[in-house]
């Protein structure tokens, strides 16, 4: 398989997409929980109540057509193989917990996979939006208007008092997630972010890694997202959401020319040597990687580098992760070769833009 | 295959753990997993489920210091999915909808920990079986402002709420009677 294929395979069609403030936003996502009137929620459920909410939602939804998001198709995790998964779990378009716990999972999917709903997993229905860039207020729009398609037909468990009933407390209410992915390698540099963390945290968001709960940030990419989900409109949620990533985009920009201003030589001899490293590297581990990325697409967004693609950090970002590694050998590696691969598909996708 | 916990039933959940490379093996029943906890899918996985059951474990109403009511608390149940109160404190999860009926007494000062304070939900009704309730939530909000106008002595205000909610209240009528 070459390797241009390969990356058009590898990257859903929505990421090649510019969204708006996409130097510093690199996708913006929305997840509602929902879960079905009379049965249990997926953990507690048995066989047959797990593949009777798969068939209501196939029966009612799967392989129908929504809008502008075109036809879904449904995928049955116990067809599909682990590394298959793992790729999903790459893209983001199902979670770890679908792929790796989830008993009777399944998950649609529409053609560009900006859109997942996930069955099964730790509620019965997660829908879940993504868009390129900044564009929170777009994705809540798309998210509702599917989650009303789907209960046209199938009765949701939903309390006046307590809203989407959810398996965990931390969920019910609005059932909502909204987050960010946001790209701030001068706030790190700068050693801001440790500071900035706990303020977030006391503002009843949260900051993660680019994999979720319990993933460590890598490539300075953070997650920002909403922790309550009760009490609030869906549309306070992600405003509120909003306010602090327009803060945060405004704080990485300042950031970005003050290094440019006091630290200029030392700033473009970390971004040139990052990009020595990503050219020329034979073995490289995925959190070197990961950082030389960053420091080659900060290079890119202040035209200290010129003439390569921005996408280039979100597509490697995910193209070097160990699952997409070895669908692209198409066999499975152990971690030496895994660096080993890594670091030739890297300098193979930077040939691509050189030539 | 028996589980290794009971000897009585079969085992149908098998695990391997590898901590540190040390490699064990598990084979249980799913009353001892459900018993066990920390073998039930997710359990072990989610922070947030720990953490939240650290909370839960450290309300005096429910912790093992916890004085005459503990027996009583321990038999509060789910007659749909089984699910006891002393399981949901521990994994921080409920089985299913009617769980929030059953532990609903016990609710509020949770939700208020994780919620930021918040025990209600304000946002979105379904359309198809909230419709109703939509109605009704508006009325309720006019109703309220009406109070507060009158508080206010803004009567002519207050006039104009009223006649909204007649006109709602109306249609409502009329919607019932087609």
């Amino acid at each position: 398989m070459s390797l241009e294929h390969f990356i058009s395979e590898a990257i859903s069609p929505w990421m090649k997409e510019e969204g708006p403030d996409s130097d510093i936003v690199l996708s913006s996502r929305i997840r509602l929980a929902r879960n079905l009137e009379n049965y249990n929620f997926p953990d507690f459920a048995s066989k047959e109540e797990s593949e009777t909410v798969i068939r209501k939602v196939h029966e009612a939804n799967g392989d129908q057509e929504y809008g502008n998001c075109g036809k879904f198709e449904i995928l049955s995790l116990d067809q599909l193989k682990p590394l298959a998964k793992r790729v999903l779990v790459e893209k983001h378009l199902i979670s770890p917990h679908l792929a790796e716990q989830s008993k009777y999972g399944a998950v649609m999917l529409n053609e560009d996979e900006s859109v997942s709903i996930m069955i099964n997993e730790e509620d019965h229905l997660r829908i879940q939006c993504l868009f390129a860039g900044f564009q929170l207020k777009e994705a809540l729009k798309l998210a509702g208007e599917l989650d009303d398609w789907l209960e046209e037909k199938v009765d949701y468990a939903f309390d006046e008092e307590r809203g989407y009933l959810t398996s965990c407390p931390t969920n019910v209410g609005t059932g909502l997630r909204a987050s960010v992915m946001m790209h701030l390698p001068a706030l790190v540099i700068t050693k801001q972010m440790s500071r900035i963390i706990p303020a977030i945290n006391q503002l009843g968001l949260v900051v993660r890694g680019i994999y979720g709960e319990g993933t460590e940030a890598q490539g300075n990419v953070f997650q920002i997202s909403n922790q309550i989900t009760l009490g609030k409109s869906e549309e306070d949620i992600v405003e509120d959401l909003r306010g602090v990533v327009l803060q945060l985009i405004q704080q990485e920009r300042a950031a970005r020319n003050n290094l440019q201003q006091g630290l200029k030589i030392q700033l473009e001899d970390r971004i040139f040597r990052s990009y020595g490293v990503l050219a020329n590297s034979r073995i490289i581990q995925s959190k070197e990687a990961a950082q030389c990325l960053s420091d080659v697409r900060l290079g890119i967004d202040l035209g200290v580098i010129q003439g390569i693609s921005r996408s280039i950090l979100n597509e490697l970002m995910i193209l070097t992760q160990p699952g997409f590694l070895q669908q692209y050998a198409n066999e499975m590696l152990g971690p030496d070769e895994r660096d080993i691969l890594r670091a030739t598909l890297i300098r193979e996708r930077v040939e691509l833009e050189e030539a | 295959m028996f589980c290794q916990e009971c000897h009585e039933r079969p085992a149908t959940l098998h695990f391997t753990k590898i901590v540190n490379g040390q490699k064990t093996e598990f084979h249980i029943c799913e009353h001892c997993a459900k018993e066990k906890g920390e073998f039930l899918p997710g359990s072990n996985t989610f922070s947030i489920h720990q953490l939240l059951s650290g909370l839960l474990y450290g309300d005096p109403a429910i912790s093992g210091t916890a004085s005459p009511g503990l027996s009583q608390q321990s038999v509060l149940a789910c007659p749909k999915c089984g699910m006891t109160y002393q399981q949901f404190a521990k994994i921080g999860r409920f089985g299913c909808r009617h769980c929030y009926e059953v532990f609903d007494s016990r609710l509020d000062p949770i939700l208020k920990r994780v919620h930021g304070g918040n025990t209600k939900h304000e946002g979105k009704i379904p359309k198809r079986i909230g419709s109703g309730l939509q109605e009704k939530r508006e009325l309720e909000n006019l109703k309220k402002s009406m109070q507060q106008y009158i508080l206010n002595e803004e009567f002519e205000k207050a006039a104009e709420t009223r006649d909204k909610i007649r006109l709602l209240e109306k249609q409502k009528h009329q919607e019932k009677g087609e």
